[in-house]
């Protein structure tokens, strides 16, 4: 009391305070403050026209004295480790966090990771968690030893927690408790899309989640747990496991304005929690390039609560139809529904109608990586009136730019639910290894996160994907693979050629001779002597996939990768590089195959016939960036890796399933060759595996299976081939720099 | 936080208006000071923001208001009085709105993470947030200020391998860490340097400015430059100013203390300029650093000094960052960009981020427009009118009539053809009319034809629209054209004899997207478009030029087309033997180089051709048979 009453409480008792006014050290005036009052409007001076703020004449004290930092630091008697435990023990509940909640032991040994539980008897599990599951297991980061495990999601559907729902599922609680492996939740991710019911829809999901994390869409900004919840997209029971749709955009228009500037069509609330935004669209919508429609027609008493509004609204609703709206929009509003996210988003997104969110307090999906800001335009639903002046004001190269990035996010995160939850992973396992995880360009740019795996490299420029942002020039060396698998018996034989031929490159670094043959390692001195080092690897279980292990060995970024009975020049060589370094990011090469639908068979076919058109590359003789080796090896699923070597066949297809549905482009040819094989050209190499009869038929049924496990045909079709400028053209040969391609 | 007038879209520029109050002394009632006096940092901070454009001095228009109590250091503030001398601000409301700056919180023993001056909802600006403290999206993490930034001057020393690996230069670290460092140091040797406090030192050397390893004296920050890493420890609190000193120093700092919030970590990121360890995982340091790339270890370096310089080595700096993230979350869609924020100059001038950066490969259906600049040549421009109009992918046909002085022919005789057929006419004879971005292209692609290109087939046509849907953000055409340095004149020379490589399409037959049509006219540098539009001559170069520095892409030359007006003329036609006229280009290029300031044209040595082109296959099974050898 008594230190309370010494201490003044200023003009408001108007008691005994004293209040000083200091300006550079002089008592200065109390105009200041009456100024302050009147608005500075009123003819009262400034102490100089352009510094509202006092310039102090002498020198002022420094914030901290010079030794108080130090001496603080000294004096703290807690040990970090002391420190560490009792946040870990205080900070549970709603303020867990990965230091407080998360055992990073267990994902010391093992990596990342990813248990589920299997699944009981009886047990009802909704499609969208029977998506969630299995995308999960069809993943690498997939075991089915919890020993193993560094995160454990339940075998229990906890999407839908709204009781009045059909696929509530009961006694949540006891069912979660009795797992012997819950451990009060501890590295559990908890996947939720709908929580609380009709009237307040809390978030609580309703059993108690102890320390596991959530993966849940409308979360709140409130109860989000940063770096420790993930916010999920809010995704329909018909949404793809696998593949998905693209997006809409299928070009960019110029002006980028649609016929409407700002839709909606949706249900209005006419009471109860979120029914205030969408009450007062009516008031923006003007009939015109501002269309928001609502209907009140929903739930089974709509007529009991409908106000004057609701016939009028109906009506105007009727008349349009959701999907032109959609395609024909330059702004998409997704205001808040019931819960603060709603289908309208993926909608819009989908749609590249940039979405307007009117939510506030929603953590956007994925906050924690994707910044919203170029993609979206984040409202406040307080300004409603002031959205369509806006979004109006928004320049027509931010619109291009916002509406080119809705697609991306759409097609490297959203479009199926594999993505959703291999996005959710992959955060996660961002925070547990922390010093290899992707930064903001990666997961912002594309090909986007998923592709991009840190573990590669901490390195932009190792990646193919970042010359132009990072301003580098693209590399100038390769290393040449040469996939042998017969035995070295003569001296005249096509790998020796084609080894020297690509040693002769001036591009090249290094040659690498991968040894897949089941006889011994040819002697050192069997090898031609090269200006360039030629190592010998020995592929331990030569199989197909080793030809494109990451070896360490490889120390260009660029690979040339060949079959040994491929025939090519070293000019050949030369040319097809250069074009690679204009390409970095595709297969650069001359083998071109193409895949087609076969409408009588119903399924893809692939063809080696001369067409018009190209979507393969074979990697028999290609150059492209090492990452793909990297990308083959981690990324692709045993599955798929497991049959091509089984079939010793179809690896080139599987690499070029890969390279297309990361970089969403066809690869390239080079020149017009077509016959890059000794077999093809008249002579014999016993071990061919293009002789085998079977070859043809594995190879369409690799087709089908790659391109299921995609989830759609990844693959693009390209009309051109590149040539060297001058090719075939009626000028002297001397002048041209590439004329050894000619003579084939 | 309330959107009151000065945070609403309406203000001018989309800028927030932050009011300060003014200077007041509060005392106790027996006249002891609640604080001290303002600090010389806090001054700067308040002059900084009132020199600002945030600054309003009206209080009425203000969005966010800042105190002009001074709460940077907690160690000297008392802190219920501090607490009631903002409650007495006259717009104070609970804290509404108000923005209080703080770098050292917390007290002893436990040294909490945030202010301990009770604020309500005044948004803080903190050094040393844990991540129980900071309130994401509202709050803003800051620096601590390092008093070494002004006092002692350091030269930027460039990225590369540096003395020693890992450095440790805190001087009261915990025993404990100290014990993690000493056992670093012991496994790895000379490559860990771990400092201490100089015992020994005469009185009148300043203690702050010298470092020691046993008896080796180091100076103080200078020492920070011979290390590649350095380590940032947590102390009493979480926020340390030696991240200020190792940044400047360009020493990637290694953080180690957990659940800490990096400063401006809402916009900054700091996996470009930063290593966050784990605590517990002190002891692997050594080999978490040095899986880390060459490479990316001078990235981060040349990272880490930007970050200094833009966001930490002034209070000024720190001010306006602080002030600029709390606008852009108010004004999102008007927000600073990421490459912005994060990239360092050189980064910024070296990069390019193409506009149409969507892999996408527009559907055929759409078609392309055809564009034909014509001045009088109407016999010839009928030729190519109907040329033109044979291809199956041509949507539209728009003639610029360029000549003032006569009328364009009747309808009636114009040529009949299948597709609609505008003619717009100009109100000046200028070559730039050619690139206008008409409302009548409703098609994404363009097809830029000169009026007496009458030679190229509809195959070739055909083709090059398949090639430009292929490559929709790349200038697509026929007539191929290089640049090269002269090293005897030291500049650029044009060239435009057949050659192995191209650099430059020529827009006479060439496809694009209608974007650059909108870049070309609006957002052309410098004087480029007058200068083009005087000298009637390098409009194409100059679109080569904008194309290629917005995109860093190359042109794509197709077919081997090399004669486009008359079959009988030589390759180089009509126009192009002028000698003067080649001067004239070569002079465009250097011209556009300098306003430029880069040379953005790529040069390569492909040309695109039909994938069966020259094969020994059935011609009419060739989807583009009639591709001209010359």
């Amino acid at each position: 009391m008594q230190a309370k009453k010494r201490y003044f409480i200023l003009l408001s008792a108007g008691s005994c305070l004293a209040l000083l006014f200091y300006f550079g050290g002089l008592q200065f005036r109390a105009s200041r403050s009456r100024r302050e009052e009147h608005s500075g409007r009123n003819g009262l001076h400034h102490p100089s026209p352009d510094h509202f703020w006092p310039r102090f004449p002498d020198a002022l004290r420094p914030f901290v004295p010079w030794d108080q930092l130090e001496n603080e630091d000294s004096i703290v008697h807690i040990s970090p480790r002391q420190k560490r435990d009792a946040n870990s023990s205080i900070y549970k509940g709603k303020k867990c966090r990965m230091e407080s909640c998360f055992d990073f032991t267990l994902c010391k040994k093992n990596g990342f990771k990813v248990y589920v539980y299997p699944q009981q008897k009886g047990e009802k599990i909704a499609e969208s968690y029977q998506n969630i599951l299995a995308a999960i297991e069809g993943s690498r980061f997939y075991t089915s030893d919890p020993s193993q495990a560094c995160l454990f999601v339940l075998s229990l559907d906890t999407l839908d927690r709204d009781q009045l729902s059909p696929q509530y599922v009961h006694n949540l609680r006891s069912k979660v408790q009795s797992l012997h492996l819950w451990n009060n939740g501890r590295n559990h991710l908890i996947f939720n899309l709908y929580s609380g019911t009709w009237p307040d829809y809390t978030e609580d999901v309703g059993f108690d989640i102890g320390q596991a994390m959530l993966a849940k869409a409308s979360i709140s900004t409130e109860n989000f747990r940063p770096n420790f919840d993930v916010s999920i997209p809010l995704f329909s029971k018909d949404h793809p496991r696998t593949g998905g749709e693209r997006g809409f955009l299928k070009f960019n228009t110029i002006p980028p304005l649609r016929k409407y500037m700002l839709v909606f069509k949706g249900k209005r609330y006419l009471t109860g929690i979120g029914s205030d935004t969408r009450n007062a669209l009516y008031h923006v919508h003007n009939g015109e390039d501002v269309l928001l429609l609502t209907t009140c027609k929903h739930g089974k008493d709509w007529q009991k609560h409908k106000d004057s509004r609701c016939d009028r609204d109906n009506t105007e609703y009727e008349k349009y139809d959701y999907r032109e709206m959609l395609h024909n929009a330059t702004f998409c509003l997704v205001p808040r529904g019931r819960r603060l996210g709603s289908f309208r988003f993926l909608e819009a997104l989908q749609a590249a109608c940039v979405p307007v969110m009117l939510s506030n307090g929603w953590e956007l999906p994925f906050s924690e990586v994707i910044n919203w800001n170029q993609a979206a335009v984040i409202g406040d639903e307080r300004l409603l009136l002031q959205i369509p002046s806006t979004i109006r004001s928004i320049h027509q190269d931010k619109i291009l730019a916002l509406r080119q990035q809705t697609q991306f996010l759409w097609e490297a995160y959203f479009s199926s639910v594999e993505k959703i939850v291999l996005t959710t992973l992959e955060i996660i396992q961002d925070r547990i290894f922390k010093h290899i995880s992707r930064n903001s360009l990666i997961w912002n740019k594309h090909p986007g996160g998923l592709f991009v795996l840190p573990q590669y490299s901490s390195y932009l420029g190792d990646f193919p994907y970042y010359y132009a942002n990072l301003g580098l020039k693209p590399p100038s060396k390769f290393t040449a693979v040469i996939h042998a698998v017969t035995p070295l018996v003569s001296q005249s034989q096509p790998v020796l050629k084609l080894l020297m031929a690509a040693a002769k490159s001036q591009y090249c670094a290094q040659i690498i001779v991968l040894w897949n043959c089941d006889k011994p390692l040819p002697a050192k001195h069997r090898w031609p002597a090269t200006t360039v080092p030629v190592i010998v690897i020995e592929g331990e279980s030569k199989v197909m996939s080793s030809r494109f292990l990451p070896y360490d060995n490889i120390v260009t970024d660029a690979v040339l990768s060949l079959d040994e009975d491929t025939v090519l020049s070293t000019t050949e060589v030369d040319f097809a590089f250069t074009v690679w370094q204009s390409f970095p990011e595709r297969i650069v090469g001359y083998p071109a195959r193409s895949h087609f639908w076969d409408n009588s068979k119903e399924r893809w076919g692939y063809t080696s016939k001369w067409t018009n058109d190209y979507s393969m590359v074979l990697t028999g003789a290609a150059i492209y960036h090492k990452y793909y080796h990297y990308l083959y090896t981690h990324y692709l699923p045993a599955s798929l890796k497991n049959m091509v070597d089984q079939l010793a066949n179809c690896e080139d297809i599987l690499m070029n399933f890969l390279v297309s549905a990361v970089t969403k482009l066809p690869p390239i040819k080079v020149t017009q060759k077509k016959q890059y094989k000794e077999t093809m050209m008249g002579q014999t190499s016993r071990a061919s595996r293009w002789a085998d009869p079977d070859h043809f038929a594995q190879r369409q049924s690799c087709m089908n299976t790659f391109a299921s496990w995609f989830g759609y045909m990844p693959l693009i079709h390209s009309q051109m081939r590149l040539d060297p400028v001058l090719f075939k053209d009626q000028v002297s040969i001397l002048r041209k720099k590439y004329r050894d391609i000619e003579r084939l | 936080m309330c959107l009151w007038s000065g945070c609403q879209p309406t203000v001018p520029k989309n800028k927030i208006k932050v009011f300060i109050y003014s200077l007041k002394k509060y005392v106790d009632d027996s006249g002891v000071p609640v604080s001290n006096t303002i600090s010389r940092e806090y001054n700067e901070l308040l002059t900084a923001i009132s020199d600002s454009d945030y600054y309003t001095d009206d209080i009425t228009r203000a969005c966010l208001f800042v105190p002009s109590i001074d709460v940077l250091n907690q160690n000297t503030l008392r802190i219920k009085e501090t607490a009631q001398a903002l409650a007495q601000l006259s717009r104070w409301d609970r804290g509404t709105n108000h923005l209080l700056f703080n770098m050292l919180p917390g007290g002893p023993p436990d040294y909490n993470t945030a202010l301990d001056v009770p604020r309500d909802r005044a948004l803080l600006a903190g050094g040393g947030f844990s991540t129980w403290t900071y309130r994401q999206g509202y709050d803003v993490s800051i620096p601590v200020y390092s008093p070494l930034s002004a006092e002692v001057d350091l030269p930027e020393k460039g990225p590369g391998p540096r003395r020693y690996f890992l450095l440790s230069s805190q001087m009261a670290l915990h025993p404990e860490y100290r014990e993690e460092l000493g056992a670093l140091q012991a496994k790895h040797g000379e490559s860990v340097l771990v400092l201490d406090k100089c015992t020994n030192l005469s009185e009148d050397v300043l203690s702050v400015r010298k470092r020691c390893h046993e008896h080796q004296v180091f100076d103080y920050p200078q020492v920070l430059q011979e290390a590649t890493f350095c380590v940032v420890l947590r102390g009493a609190r979480l926020g340390q100013a030696v991240l200020s000193d190792v940044l400047r120093a360009g020493c990637v700092p290694v953080v180690i203390a957990d659940s800490y919030i990096l400063p401006f970590s809402e916009v900054l990121d700091w996996k470009r300029a930063s290593v966050v360890v784990p605590e517990e995982k002190m002891a692997d340091v050594y080999s978490i650093l040095q899986s880390i790339p060459q490479r990316q270890i001078e990235e981060m370096q040349r990272q880490a000094r930007w970050f200094w310089e833009a966001y930490f080595q002034s209070i000024k700096a720190i001010a306006l960052a602080t002030l600029q993230i709390i606008n852009d979350r108010i004004y999102p869609y008007a927000a600073i960009s990421y490459e912005e924020w994060n990239d360092p100059p050189t980064v910024k001038w070296g990069s390019v981020s193409n506009p149409l950066f969507l892999p996408l490969i527009p559907p055929q259906s759409q078609g392309f427009t055809a564009i034909v600049l014509t001045y009088d040549r109407v016999e010839s421009l009928f030729r190519v009118i109907t040329e033109v109009s044979k291809v199956p992918s041509l949507s539209k046909l728009l003639v610029v009539w360029n000549n003032q002085n006569k009328s364009p022919p009747e309808e009636s005789l114009w040529p009949k053809i299948r597709v609609p057929l505008k003619v717009v006419r100009t109100a000046e004879n200028k070559l730039s009319n050619r690139f206008f971005p008409y409302d009548e292209i409703e098609t994404e692609a363009v097809l830029a034809i000169d009026d007496d290109i009458i030679m190229l087939t509809s195959d070739e046509l055909q083709f090059g629209y398949e090639v430009w849907r292929e490559f929709p953000d790349r200038l697509v055409g026929y007539p191929g054209r290089l640049h090269l340095w002269d090293h005897e004149m030291s500049k650029w020379k044009y060239e435009s004899e057949w050659t192995n490589e191209v650099s430059m399409v020529l827009t006479g037959a060439a496809f694009y997207h209608k974007y650059f049509n909108y870049l070309y006219t609006y957002k052309m540098p410098g004087d480029i478009k007058n200068w083009v539009d005087a000298h009637m001559n390098c409009e194409d170069i100059a679109m080569n030029f904008l194309v290629a520095n917005v995109t860093g892409k190359a042109v794509i030359k197709v077919t081997p087309r090399k004669k486009f007006k008359c079959p009988e003329c030589t390759a180089i036609d009509g126009l192009s033997l002028d000698q003067t006229h080649m001067v004239e280009r070569s002079e465009c290029i250097n011209k556009f180089a300098s306003v430029f300031g880069t040379m953005p044209l790529k040069v390569v040595e492909h040309r695109a051709d039909p994938v069966l082109y020259k094969d020994d296959f059935p011609e009419k099974l060739k989807s583009f048979p009639n591709i001209g050898s010359l």
